[in-house]
């Protein structure tokens, strides 16, 4: 997939990595992809609730090995 | 989102700032009313005598406010236990007490602090870290209260 921005949470728990997305997205236009890795299996659940409550859009998971990759649309616009 | 922080535990303020930066992410509204035992997690934690009657010092000596002096609820152990727990936080990079504090200020979270806590401990607004912004009492939490989704008293 092709991706805006990726953001590093590997090593990082609840709740940094959400808290970084939502900062990381208010540098994104609507539309862009952010790329969000993440080792914490909490992403999961987590991140589409955020997305749910935010407006944004959670595309999809991919993992390997532990490591998790989310891909997160900015919405609006 | 409101959050009534009533402890001054460690583990507990955690848990509470956790919540309302999570909150903030999450778009929402968070006001976080500091009371009691609370008050100590916003305290500077200096020593000034301030308009504090002897007894209202000598509470407040034993109990050192200021984030960095909060201890764990259980597992204490003298210090050790704290001591531990912040080692294993920093080992798997969760932010300190202190950084949690910061952050939420960033996230634009308001801290409300009561005022009649404040004038049983002898505390005045200059006691209390810049972050405040407000100094109420419970008609003002019950307010935001009500118009807030989520509540918790922690």
């Amino acid at each position: 997939m092709e991706v805006d921005k990726t953001l590093d949470c590997i090593g990082l728990y609840c709740p940094m990595p959400i808290v970084k997305t939502a900062q990381a997205i208010n540098s994104l236009e609507p539309g862009q992809i952010l790329e969000v890795l993440a080792d914490d299996p909490g992403i999961k659940s987590d991140m589409p609730a955020w997305a749910g409550k935010t407006g944004n859009e959670v595309l999809g998971f991919e993992e390997e090995g532990g490591e998790i990759k989310v891909y997160v649309r900015k919405g609006g616009g | 989102m409101t959050l009534i922080v009533f402890s001054g535990d460690l583990d507990k303020a955690l848990a509470a700032f956790n919540l309302a930066n999570t909150g903030a992410s999450m778009g929402m509204k968070v006001d976080m009313f500091f009371t009691f035992w609370g008050l100590s997690v916003i305290e500077k934690g200096g020593l000034e005598r301030g308009k504090k009657s002897p007894m209202q010092y000598m509470m407040g000596l034993m109990n050192r406010g200021g984030a960095g002096r909060r201890k764990l609820s259980k597992m204490n152990m003298g210090g050790m236990g704290t001591h531990t727990m912040k080692g294993l936080m920093k080992r798997y990079r969760m932010p300190s007490l202190a950084e949690s504090i910061a952050l939420a200020k960033e996230q634009g979270v308001h801290f409300l602090a009561c005022t009649t806590s404040m004038a049983i401990m002898g505390l005045e607004e200059k006691d209390f870290i810049d972050g405040v912004d407000d100094f109420v009492g419970a008609a003002t939490y019950l307010g935001l209260a009500t118009d807030a989704k989520v509540n918790l008293f922690i």
